[in-house]
């Protein structure tokens, strides 16, 4: 009883200052690297432990070609997050994502940090891996679009993690910019990459092995480096790279095949090149090999980009929300998924199976932490033949709020 | 009060966008090809149950094998679709090698991996390499729009147009392929055999008897499937030791067989274009004239048939399905069945137009590839289909022009 009434006492104060502290957090920056503790949920005065989450519903109406598909009602993702501050130099945060109603159900982020210098803090967990941008700063309520960008979900396969160990940390260059870096090992992908339904080149693939959590599929870690800039005024570019062996080279201890690697590249950048303007941008290049016998179909290359422009048109009046913001948005995306050249025919023949995309839209946000969009796309597909575009259109509305 | 006005008006205005928006949202949809202008979809005439049927063979059609779903270990392609995009004509990335017959004492080279080249490989195993010596020939992947109504097709007359002997001395045959059949064959009351075998019609040496056979053969050697017709998986014999994938067969079941035996059964017809084109109708006059339509037969009808879409039914396929000699042009040393080396199966022509769609904007013709354009096509054509090929070359390029035409508005 004691105890209990000793807790009660304390636990609220505790969460004061925890809150507190937060909001001073030394280790935190406006970088993408922290866009996971970047979160109104920790900002608040809040318990020890700090909840939150986001929410993310829409329609989508669309069709292919003539097929029109009519209307869907989407319950895209619902993420929780949980948030503790351990002591001044460790803390906890998690991310558990619902995607698609309960169709899949990951951990996305599990994160343990301890602080040894400002410069070198100890990460381990299950890491959202630095490769671009949006991979770490992918929240709905922060896009202009329902849709993520191409290159970071067919290409580099958001939300992308992986249990591993490492460091990171950030520093200042000067007065005007903030520099940061991360290093991780961590598990890596599996040879599903070139086995897969989608009949192409598709990382993502590795997300279906259920084991992947638990046990490396060829005994070997994935490198993983990122390194971020960012100017107090004309916004943050980083460059990142993750790569390892994918395929089980090694089978009840006998070496049975090459070790084959798959290598990402990213760069990304996020400007602001006016009071009201925002650029954001993520270009990916993927280097796999596939073994010569196998299949073109399944290219050794791969690259993509995506350019988001989003202006502030006005700050509308809306009773209650004294800080409503309109945007307009136009993003550009372009995705090939297999670079090479087709060995059966004479002189070459490229292999297309690439992909161009236009999405542009109306984002209402009534309060920061909320967004209600209206988005059309339209997008251009052709096969690996470079037979004439498949056209894939949809028009979508819908909400997304942190909570 | 302004506040409540500039709400008002906001709410009135974002909600009048969204009426718009959805009210006209057909419209920003992409609108389907016209018809004509492609070779997939249904044929009419569907009852509701077979155009679920149908439904279900196209997606079985295009689904994708992975490792995981039984493909391989060796194989040509992962799914039928990509041997036929759009169900057209394939690529040359999709070409099949063939390999050890040279006469119709069969094939010598089954042992070694014949008759067909399994040039992939799953991770893990090793693919076949063509035996040194052997005879071969590469095949590209035919249309299938129509081929039910070539199917539906009585071996009565497909032997109304034989002529073995030329018996009527217009210097062409017409031979039928008669082929052993698998142990699964079932013949139907339109068979005629002869000897225990039964008249090829599909394929380029004409060398599958039905839909059924050319099925599950394209299941078992091009995607390395299973099913309860082939049990066993493709096996690389030239390497020790190699097995069969780990999947357990059958890997698909005797209903997704069906279902695409059925959907390639009630696949449409190619449309013909611009048929009232007044260059286009010369063109098919010239097509009679130098004597194309010997071989190349227009113009069919079906008998009664259990689809009753497909009963009597008068289509246009440009073929004969009967084996001609071609000449030493295109005698590549390997053949099927009773076919001679140097015999090809008369190509239907229908939807030659649209072989572009299918091929990535470009011309892969004739039973390899090899030519780029419909005129150079007709340039190989030799053996009893010299005569055309010479009346061709004396026609002026405007008759030429007019013929290609007509050509690609089929």
């Amino acid at each position: 009883m004691k105890i209990f009434f000793l807790l009660s006492f304390f636990i609220p104060c505790f969460a004061l200052g925890q809150s507190d502290s937060l909001r001073k957090d030394s280790l935190i920056t406006n970088m993408n690297k922290d866009a996971g503790y970047n979160r109104p949920a920790f900002f608040g005065d809040r318990f020890p432990v700090s909840l939150g989450g986001y929410l993310e519903a829409n329609t989508h109406y669309g069709g292919t070609d003539g097929v029109n598909e009519g209307l869907s009602f989407q319950m895209r993702r619902l993420t929780l997050f949980m948030f503790s501050r351990l002591s001044s130099r460790t803390r906890f945060l998690t991310e558990i994502e619902f995607e698609d109603g309960t169709k899949e159900i990951n951990i996305e982020a599990a994160l343990l940090d301890f602080q040894i210098h400002r410069l070198l803090i100890f990460r381990g967990g299950v890491i959202l891996n630095p490769i671009g941008s949006f991979n770490q700063n992918h929240d709905g309520p922060k896009w202009a679009f329902i849709e993520r960008p191409l290159v970071s979900t067919t290409l580099i396969p958001s939300t992308w993690s992986n249990p591993g160990f490492g460091f990171h940390g950030s520093g200042l260059l000067g007065d005007l910019w903030q520099w940061n870096y991360e290093a991780y090992l961590t598990q890596g992908f599996d040879d599903q990459i070139i086995a897969n339904e989608t009949n192409r080149t598709f990382l993502g693939a590795t997300k279906e092995n259920p084991d992947r959590f638990e046990e490396s599929f060829n005994g070997s870690a994935m490198g993983n480096l990122k390194t971020a800039f960012r100017h107090s005024s004309l916004g943050e570019f980083g460059v990142s790279w993750m790569g390892g062996v994918y395929n089980a080279f090694r089978v009840e201890g006998e070496i049975v095949d090459d070790k084959r690697r798959v290598d990402v590249f990213a760069f990304d950048l996020s400007l602001n090149p006016g009071k009201n303007t925002n650029i954001t941008g993520e270009f990916a290049m993927v280097k796999v090999d596939v073994p010569k016998t196998y299949f073109q179909q399944f290219g050794s290359g791969q690259y993509g980009f995506f350019l988001d422009w989003n202006q502030k048109i006005c700050n509308p009046r809306i009773p209650g929300f004294p800080g409503s913001a309109l945007y307009y948005s136009f993003r550009l995306e372009r995705v090939d998924y297999n670079t090479e050249n087709f060995s059966e025919i004479d002189g070459g023949g490229k292999i297309y199976d690439e992909l161009w995309g236009l999405n542009t839209g109306f984002s209402l946000r009534p309060q920061n932490e909320t967004v209600i969009r209206i988005n059309y796309f339209y997008r251009w597909h052709r096969d690996l033949f470079g037979n004439p575009a498949s056209k894939s259109a949809a028009l979508q509305f819908g909400v997304s709020s942190y909570f | 009060m302004f506040v409540e006005y500039f709400t008002m008006r906001l709410l009135f205005i974002l909600f009048a966008v969204l009426i718009l928006l959805f009210s006209a949202c057909e419209k920003l949809l992409p609108k389907a090809p016209a018809p004509e202008e492609t070779l997939d979809g249904p044929m009419e005439g569907l009852t509701t149950e077979q155009s679920i049927q149908f439904a279900r063979g196209d997606e079985a059609f295009g689904e994708v094998f992975t490792p995981a779903t039984g493909l391989g270990p060796i194989f040509v392609m992962s799914s039928c679709a990509g041997c036929h995009t759009g169900d057209g004509k394939g690529h040359p990335f999709a070409t099949l090698t063939r390999f050890g017959q040279s006469d119709s004492t069969g094939n010598n080279y089954l042992m070694q991996g014949g008759p067909q080249l399994q040039h992939r490989a799953i991770p893990g195993f090793t693919p076949e390499v063509l035996p040194s010596g052997a005879p071969f020939s590469r095949f590209l992947p035919p249309a299938v729009a129509g081929i039910g109504f070539l199917a539906a097709l009585s071996d009565a007359q497909i032997l109304s147009y034989a002529d073995p002997n030329d018996a009527d001395g217009d210097g062409i045959s017409g031979v039928p392929n008669y082929i052993t059949p698998p142990p699964y064959f079932v013949p139907g009351p339109y068979h005629i055999p002869q000897n225990g075998k039964y008249i090829g019609r599909f394929g380029r040496k004409a060398a599958a008897i039905d839909l059924l056979i050319q099925t599950v053969n394209a299941y078992h050697q091009d995607i390395g499937i299973t099913s309860i017709f082939e049990m066993v998986d493709p096996i690389n014999f030239q390497v020790s030791g190699q097995g069969n994938d780990p999947i357990p067969d059958p890997e698909v079941s005797n209903s997704v067989i069906n279902d695409v035996v059925f959907y390639l059964r009630t696949l449409k017809p190619p449309t013909p274009r611009n048929s009232s084109d007044p260059d286009v109708m010369a063109g098919k006059n010239i097509f009679t004239d130098i004597k194309c339509g010997k071989c190349h037969i227009p113009e069919w009808t079906t008998p009664q048939s259990d689809v009753a879409a497909l009963s009597n039914k008068t289509f246009y396929p440009y073929t004969d399905l009967l084996l001609h000699d071609m000449g030493p042009g295109l005698d590549d040393g390997y053949t099927e069945g009773s076919a001679k080396t140097s015999e090809w199966r008369t190509t239907p022509l229908w939807g030659l137009g649209l072989s572009k769609i299918a091929q990535g904007g470009q011309y892969f013709l004739m039973h390899d590839g090899r030519a780029k354009s419909l005129e150079s096509a007709i340039m190989l054509h030799g053996g009893e289909a010299s005569d055309s090929k010479n009346l061709f070359q004396q026609l002026n390029s405007s008759d030429k022009a007019k013929l290609i035409k007509f050509l690609e508005s089929l």
